[in-house]
């Protein structure tokens, strides 16, 4: 136990005298959920819209009120006809169209309550999503409002129309796909690459002759790996809850042992590569080609899995990400229990069973 | 029983035959060197000693352990230092030494005595990053590091490569001492001059034992009479020496030919008159003690022709 310890101690003192590490444990995270955060929010503030309003009342003129005064939108003119929608959003200025149908006061009173269609422009998928969201809430709190004041009960029920983009299978949630690249990258390619040192530094042949455990190596390597990468997954959470407002729909137990099992995973696909490998450079080049970039490209992280060719769909099938996106946003944004994910997490623990037993087959008490 | 045997050891890496039926014993209580140049297979070797590559054929006992099998029990006997010096560069001396320290199970005040030698010119910078080190000073806390565990039985590969002359020096006088304080030492080296400091010394080169002996049985049993030829141009009178027919081989030794007759003439200045002839500058020609090197040279001759002639 003590000379376990003691080699967590010396695993620790490698990473925190070494800027470089320093820098891409912790520099990294928060320089991705940034970039990506503001790319993909882009500030809802005075984005153009145009109102189509075929009943022309109290209502519609209120509603219209509302939604001009929130802060997120202007006017940029009022449409005559539906015609005159495809033309607006071809100029590209306007984003979205309400359209009010006739009649729209008296049938909010009714049974079957009052439409009104939200038309947004796709083509950004993620900004025509924040634009609809906006304006269905302001609509929602108009009505809760409205029944508040008349205690009559009152319909709205907004159609959501995305142009050019219809299913807005393009949008990504950037959390979890960033929480499982930077999982992959800290933990993978720290410990390969950290592994990979020992045997270039010769201290592997030394370490090889002492009565330290193959286990105890490995677990000595893999725990401030653990510990950190545990940070800095709770600190992606915290970072795009707290600056960009992604909930926590699900439990956090829940996510954040979930995160510990992928952590595990990871750590077990860089103890692997290291395996394989004689030098720092070579263990980088197989975690960035093997881990980084499929988990990028696909893991459905930024492209979607369903539009990929069939054999690319089966592929991204053997990688771990792919499992974990699924499995985050199920809990995260669905707040699914276990019932839902067990399958993932299946997955999961079979692939880190699978490389743990791989890797220490092949972790020699020898050289070759 | 002998400390420790090497019996007919092969190893071979794809088509390359590292080492070839190696043959040697050390005793107890020695000094002992593998002498050979790069690439003759004195790091294949250590580390089959140290337990860190399985031969092909044969087999190694220390203490009677087979080192193969019995690789735990010859682990805890073995101080490694491996070629390159193993330190963690980003740690300082003093965490290096106690990380040692404590995965071998021991600590730095339970080994003091026994480092105290190697260790104490290094207390003044116990603060240093191991980085920082002199090739010198790595050498030292290496060494130290490969005391830790007071092992009975310290293998040094290359300990001495890329350290210089006053560094060397003060080095073997450690291991001297340390010998003396019982320990057996199987170390290794390119140079030749390093060959005499040693008790034995085992010649290898291209992966084949050359000789076996204490540096002055190996002197002397140089079969033949080696000549020194001294002053300038030496290169231009090398090409020529090499082609006159009595000669049997002829190398530069730092400023000066060595050379080996096939036919000693009667008068060697006499002889060499001619040759120098439109070579400039004054030559001399004299008998020589053989070092260690000229041993190495012939015996490399014995095994392969020199310069494509047939053995004699």
């Amino acid at each position: 136990m003590k000379r376990f310890l003691c080699f967590v101690w010396k695993e620790s003192l490698h990473i925190f005298r070494d800027y470089r590490t320093m820098l891409i444990l912790f520099g990294i995270p928060v320089a991705q959920i940034m970039l990506f955060g503001y790319v993909i929010t882009n500030e809802l503030k005075d984005i153009r819209i145009a109102v189509l309003d075929h009943s022309k009342d109290e209502a519609t003129r209120e509603i219209t009120r509302k939604i001009l005064s929130s802060g997120f939108f202007i006017l940029d003119r009022t449409l005559d006809s539906a015609d005159q929608m495809e033309e607006v959003f071809r100029e590209g200025k306007v984003k979205e169209v309400v359209v009010f149908p006739p009649g729209f006061a008296e049938k909010m009173q009714r049974l079957s309550g009052a439409d009104i269609q939200l038309v947004a422009d796709a083509s950004d998928a993620n900004t025509a999503r924040l634009v609809v969201n906006h304006t269905s809430a302001i609509i929602r709190d108009y009505l809760q409002k409205r029944i508040a004041e008349t205690s009559m009960p009152m319909k709205i029920t907004p159609g959501v129309r995305m142009f050019y983009n219809p299913s807005l299978k393009g949008v990504y949630m950037f959390v979890p796909g960033i929480m499982a690249m930077i999982l992959v990258l800290v933990s993978a390619l720290m410990t390969s690459v950290s592994i990979a040192r020992e045997k270039e530094y010769g201290t592997m042949e030394v370490l090889l002759v002492s009565p330290l455990r193959a286990s105890q190596i490995i677990l000595g390597k893999v725990t401030p790996y653990m510990v950190l990468s545990v940070i800095n997954a709770v600190s992606i959470i915290l970072l795009g809850n707290l600056v960009f407002g992604v909930p926590v729909q699900g439990s956090n137990v829940l996510l954040l042992g979930v995160s510990i099992l992928y952590i595990f995973l990871a750590l077990t696909i860089g103890i692997f590569i290291s395996t394989l490998v004689r030098t720092q450079q070579m263990a980088m080049f197989m975690s960035i080609f093997i881990l980084m970039l499929p988990t990028i490209l696909l893991s459905g992280f930024i492209f979607p899995i369903e539009n990929m060719p069939k054999i690319l769909q089966w592929f991204s099938a053997l990688l771990p990400p792919r499992w974990f996106i699924v499995i985050v946003k199920s809990i995260m944004l669905k707040a699914n229990g276990l019932l839902y994910i067990w399958k993932e997490l299946l997955i999961l623990a079979g692939m880190s069973l699978l490389f743990l037993v791989m890797s220490f087959m092949r972790f020699r008490v020898r050289l070759e | 029983m002998e400390f420790l045997e090497v019996i007919h050891v092969s190893r071979s890496f794809g088509p390359v035959n590292a080492l070839l039926e190696i043959s040697f014993t050390v005793h107890r209580g020695e000094l002992f060197g593998l002498i050979g140049p790069d690439g003759a297979g004195k790091t294949t070797l250590f580390r089959i000693v140290a337990s860190l590559l399985l031969p092909d054929e044969g087999k190694v006992l220390l203490k009677g352990h087979d080192v193969a099998k019995d690789y735990k029990q010859v682990r805890r006997i073995i101080g490694y230092m491996p070629g390159r010096f193993s330190l963690y560069h980003d740690l300082t001396v003093e965490e290096n030494l106690s990380f040692y320290a404590t995965v071998f199970g021991t600590s730095l005040k339970e080994s003091a005595a026994y480092v105290h030698r190697v260790y104490s010119p290094l207390i003044p910078f116990r603060k240093r990053l191991a980085g920082k080190l002199s090739g010198g000073m790595k050498q030292k806390l290496a060494l130290s590091c490969a005391l830790i565990h007071r092992p009975e039985f310290l293998v040094l590969d290359e300990p001495t490569t890329g350290v210089d002359a006053v560094s060397r020096k003060e080095f073997w006088e450690m291991l001297e001492e340390l010998r003396d304080m019982g320990i057996t030492i199987l170390i290794s080296t390119p140079y030749m001059d390093e060959a005499g400091l040693c008790d034995r010394v085992a010649l290898i080169d291209k992966g084949k034992l050359l000789q076996t002996g204490s540096p002055s049985e190996i002197v002397r049993t140089f079969p033949a009479k080696l000549y020194v030829i001294r002053g300038e141009n030496l290169y231009s009178l090398l090409g020529r020496l090499r082609k006159s027919p009595e000669v049997k081989y002829a190398f530069m030794f730092g400023r000066e030919i060595h050379l080996v007759f096939r036919r000693e003439p009667d008068d060697p200045a006499r002889w060499l008159g001619p040759l120098t002839g439109t070579v400039d500058g004054t030559f001399s020609i004299d008998p020589l003690e053989p070092g260690m090197e000229d041993c190495f040279v012939e015996l490399m001759g014995k095994k392969e022709p020199v310069d494509g002639e047939e053995n004699v």
